[in-house]
């Protein structure tokens, strides 16, 4: 490979993460740093935690053909105001929870048994969830706030301002436990990679050179390390990230390593033989979409708690914002290509543009205006680019 | 003499790995009908595509010259504009306009932003006068039935001021009668000055319809035999199109012990899937032993395929009836799971299309249909998975830098041995193989057939579907011939010849045709 096409397959692999940089440093030099301070880091997590939940799962939908959810707005909205108003009936908060997640699930797989077994379009399916249950929380709340006021519950899930996680290691001025668990993450990180390099290589399987799986572990354990500082120089862990991250980890793991993640995968690309190859697509399709439901339910869960209420017009424009960031992420809008993280990155490249204008002061609606553009570019990329491969 | 209409000299036309023609001269002399036969795959197809732009201008080399003119069409509409008109074997009617719209698709009477509608019903109206249909120009497609589609697509052929009307299987999909009015019409038209060529391998409409007949054999003009000149009897024209050595392009099977029978299918049965009165396979039995590979052969749409697939777990088709023995067991397969279970494996002849997933590295495409041996408890192991690509990709020599190359990247041949270390990684004991070896390069045919000779020394059986004669000829123990749905034939190795083959296959073709007279 000549250094010119090695610069570009770089590029083209590492696209979006050099985006989110430069557009990072560019609001960095428009607002004088603001936005790396702790406060505005701490922020982009926890505004943003719905949005992380949310692309994740609409990631599983997409790669199954660039299937999309409608109604994920409409089922945060719902199963936050079932939770709202149960805790305002002084339900158990855990019981609660657990009441909001299945609902969550019973929705995803009322709408999955139509999409996967009746072969009902996604797109209609899930128009139709987006009405009903938009129209169920309004008559459930009767177009009224109800206020969840469990600070408990507020405290677990909610991103405000006492919502974090307490640091029991009493560090003075700086949160220790949190600088703590950044230094043992790093080494988690550290430890797993060498040890799948070491044993990929026993096995006498190919692996990627040395310089370049150091570079890589340098680079990803000063940026965490960056920012368990900087959060730790503030309040500490918010509690949004733990969800997040948990979420993360999970789902990366499924997409990647179980045999449900290879089919999704594998129906995305070539649905005709993932069947002759003996596998059952439509559990496979009621799999993504029930779990879109589990997921919209954590989304309500978070959503509630960080607004302290539950309003009819909550969620509106959630799923938009969860499709967006995984297009933007990378995943193919034909399905079959996509991943976790990338997808995370791009709902942090969408945060943090709109943070940073907001920092800036650009009228809201401008921002929608980029925000749209940026769908645009990345989706013109991902065509323009498979053309060129092809 | 007639003046010339069409004129290609020294067409060559290359597919990656594949020459689709070869310096192919063909003439076509004005107001006659010209027939251009061939086995499937001999390029027939492929020279019409050229003439009518679709393959376009540069793509090719050679010259078109059209009423003693060179041309270079870089589309299709360059073609039409000089009144060249492609009817393709597969209709190319929108099922929900009506006989008017479609007519004028593309082709719209009246001002570009306005739509003059009586005007397009009026002539479509003329149009189908011509080809002799009563219906009504507003009569959506889908209400006539196929036959009256054929003469659709004529008429709106004719709409476009064909001068040159190319037909591209046109009877395939009709009855006799309506076949025999198609036929008739297009005598009528010659009358009246206008040229066809029509692609047919029903011989006996050629003789039938024929002025001039050029046969074509893989990539070459063999001949051309004119009407009343030269002899155009249909033992003659199925010598020109099969009359090929057999060379050694097949290498010997080393004693493989043929045992029990494996697979035994009994009177089945299956219906189209979407003309539910339509019957695909009729009445279809046949086994096959341990250790031995049967070839079934029979022409494009004889079902083939489509018995294959209803039999792996019922894939293809509706009403599926009759049994299937594995083992002298017999066995109820509704799933491919199913029959994956029970041992059997279908490499799908449309390996882009069903058979692998491009976007995902070989090591993914192999593991698909086993996913349960590179896994525990839904988890799969990865370095397990990519120890079996690479042992795979040993075993058959798949020409790749690596396992975790995309399948989208390899040649057509080593995609077809990714296909079948898939099959050959779930571990069956009867695979059945369509069309292996499809567009792929000599050197890579011969690579496949040496795998099928070591699968069957293993122990396992092997039904190997090919449209290709001589691979039938060269690789199989037994050879079943399939025609229109049914077994019409059974040879075993050493009585079969290619003459044998092609002429069991029309001699049913107007048997049938006797019957229903």
């Amino acid at each position: 490979m000549t250094t010119k096409n090695k610069v570009l397959d770089f590029i083209q692999k590492y696209t979006m993460i050099i985006a989110l940089v430069l557009v990072t440093v560019f609001f960095a030099w428009r607002t004088n740093g603001k936005i790396l301070d702790a406060r505005n880091i701490t922020n982009i997590i926890s505004q943003n935690a719905y949005v992380f939940v949310l692309a994740t799962g609409m990631l599983l939908c997409i790669l199954t053909g660039g299937n999309i959810d409608l109604s994920v707005g409409s089922v945060v909205c719902f199963v936050g105001t079932v939770g709202a108003v149960l805790m305002r009936r002084d339900l158990n908060m855990w019981l609660a929870v657990l009441i909001m997640l299945v609902v969550g699930v019973l929705i995803g797989a009322w709408q999955a048994f139509w999409i996967a077994y009746v072969k009902v379009p996604p797109f209609i399916t899930t128009l139709a969830g987006m009405m009903v249950f938009r129209g169920l929380s309004n008559v459930v709340l009767q177009g009224k706030t109800v206020s969840v006021t469990n600070e408990k519950f507020v405290q677990i899930f909610g991103g405000g301002a006492n919502c974090y996680v307490p640091d029991f290691l009493h560090g003075e001025g700086i949160n220790l436990l949190c600088l703590v668990v950044g230094i043992v993450a790093c080494a988690l990180y550290l430890f797993f990679t060498f040890r799948n390099q070491i044993s990929r290589r026993r096995a006498g399987l190919e692996t990627e050179s040395l310089a370049k799986a150091l570079l890589k572990s340098v680079v990803i354990v000063a940026v965490v390390i960056f920012f368990t500082y900087k959060l730790a120089q503030y309040k500490g862990l918010p509690m949004a990230l733990i969800w997040v991250v948990l979420v993360v980890l999970i789902y990366t793991y499924i997409t990647s390593k179980t045999t449900v993640g290879r089919y999704l995968y594998a129906i995305g690309g070539n649905e005709t033989a993932t069947k002759l190859s003996g596998i059952d697509t439509r559990k496979i399709y009621f799999f993504a979409y029930t779990n879109m439901g589990l997921l919209a339910g954590l989304a309500g869960i978070l959503t509630i708690a960080r607004l302290t209420s539950a309003q009819p017009t909550y969620g509106q424009n959630y799923e938009m914002d969860a499709i967006g960031s995984c297009f933007i992420g990378g995943a193919s809008a034909y399905g079959g290509v996509g991943t976790v993280p990338g997808v995370i990155i791009g709902a942090l490249l969408m945060g943090v543009i709109n943070i940073g204008m907001s920092i800036m002061g650009v009228d809201a609606n401008y921002q929608k205006v980029v925000k749209g553009l940026v769908l645009l570019a990345a989706v013109i990329f991902d065509v323009v680019s498979k053309k060129k491969n092809s | 003499m007639a003046e010339n209409m069409l004129e290609m000299r020294g067409i060559t036309k290359v597919f990656p790995g594949v020459k689709a023609l070869d310096d192919v001269n063909f003439v076509v002399k004005k107001g006659s009908i010209h027939a251009l036969v061939g086995e499937n795959g001999a390029g027939k197809s492929t020279l019409m595509n050229v003439l009518s732009g679709l393959y376009p201008y540069g793509s090719y080399s050679g010259d078109i010259v059209y009423e003693g003119e060179v041309c270079r069409f870089s589309n299709i509409k360059d073609s039409e504009n000089k009144g060249i008109v492609i009817i393709h074997q597969e209709l190319a009617l929108v099922p929900y306009m009506s006989i008017g719209e479609n007519m004028f698709l593309g082709n719209e009477r009246g001002h570009r932003f306005a739509i003059d509608w009586d005007k397009t019903h009026a002539e479509a109206t003329k149009y189908l006068k011509i080809v002799g249909l009563q219906e009504s120009s507003k009569t959506l497609i889908k209400d006539i039935g196929v036959g009256k589609q054929q003469m659709v697509e004529i008429a709106k052929a004719l709409a476009k001021n064909a001068r040159l009307m190319i037909l591209d299987e046109p009877t395939s999909s009709l009855n006799e009668e309506d076949s025999q009015a198609l036929l008739d019409l297009l005598l009528e038209f010659k009358k009246q000055g206008l040229t066809s060529i029509i692609i047919s391998h029903k011989i006996n409409e050629v003789s039938y319809v024929a002025d001039d007949i050029t046969i074509l054999r893989d990539g070459h003009t063999i001949e051309t035999l004119t009407k009343g000149v030269d002899d155009i009897s249909e033992d003659r024209i199925i010598r020109g199109m099969v009359g090929r050595e057999l060379s050694d392009r097949f290498p010997k099977r080393q004693n493989v012990e043929i045992g029990e029978v494996a697979l035994e299918v009994e009177n089945w049965n299956v219906f189209h899937p979407l003309y539910p009165d339509k019957k695909v396979i009729d009445n279809v039995s046949f086994h096959v032993r341990k250790g031995e590979v049967v070839g079934f052969s029979g022409l494009m749409g004889a079902g083939r395929t489509e018995l294959a697939m209803s039999i792996f777990g019922r894939s293809y088709g509706t009403d599926i009836s009759g049994t299937v023995k594995i083992h002298g067991r017999e066995v109820k397969l509704h799933s491919p799971r199913q029959a994956i279970d029970a041992g059997l494996a279908y490499v799908t002849e449309d390996r882009k299309g069903s058979g692998l997933i491009l976007s995902n590295p070989i090591s993914v495409n192999t593991t698909l249909a086993n996913l349960k041996g590179v896994s525990k408890n839904g988890v799969i192991d990865p370095h397990t998975e990519l120890m079996v690509a690479e042992e795979y990709r040993k075993k058959l020599n798949t020409k790749t830098p690596s396992v975790q190359q995309n399948v989208g990247n390899l040649s057509g041949g080593n995609q077809q041995k990714v296909l079948l270390a898939k099959w050959m990684y779930a571990d069956p004991d009867i695979l059945i193989l369509d069309e292996p070896t499809r567009g792929i390069d000599v050197g890579a045919k011969y690579e496949i057939y040496c795998i099928i000779n070591d699968l069957v020394a293993q122990g396992k059986s092997v039904i190997m579907i090919s449209s290709e004669l001589p691979e039938v000829l060269g690789m199989s123990d037994r050879i079943y011939v399939l025609n229109e749905g049914r077994v019409v034939g059974e040879f075993e190795r050493g009585e079969a010849s290619q003459e044998k083959i092609m002429s069991c296959i029309l001699s049913t073709d107007s048997a049938a045709k006797e019957q229903k007279q």
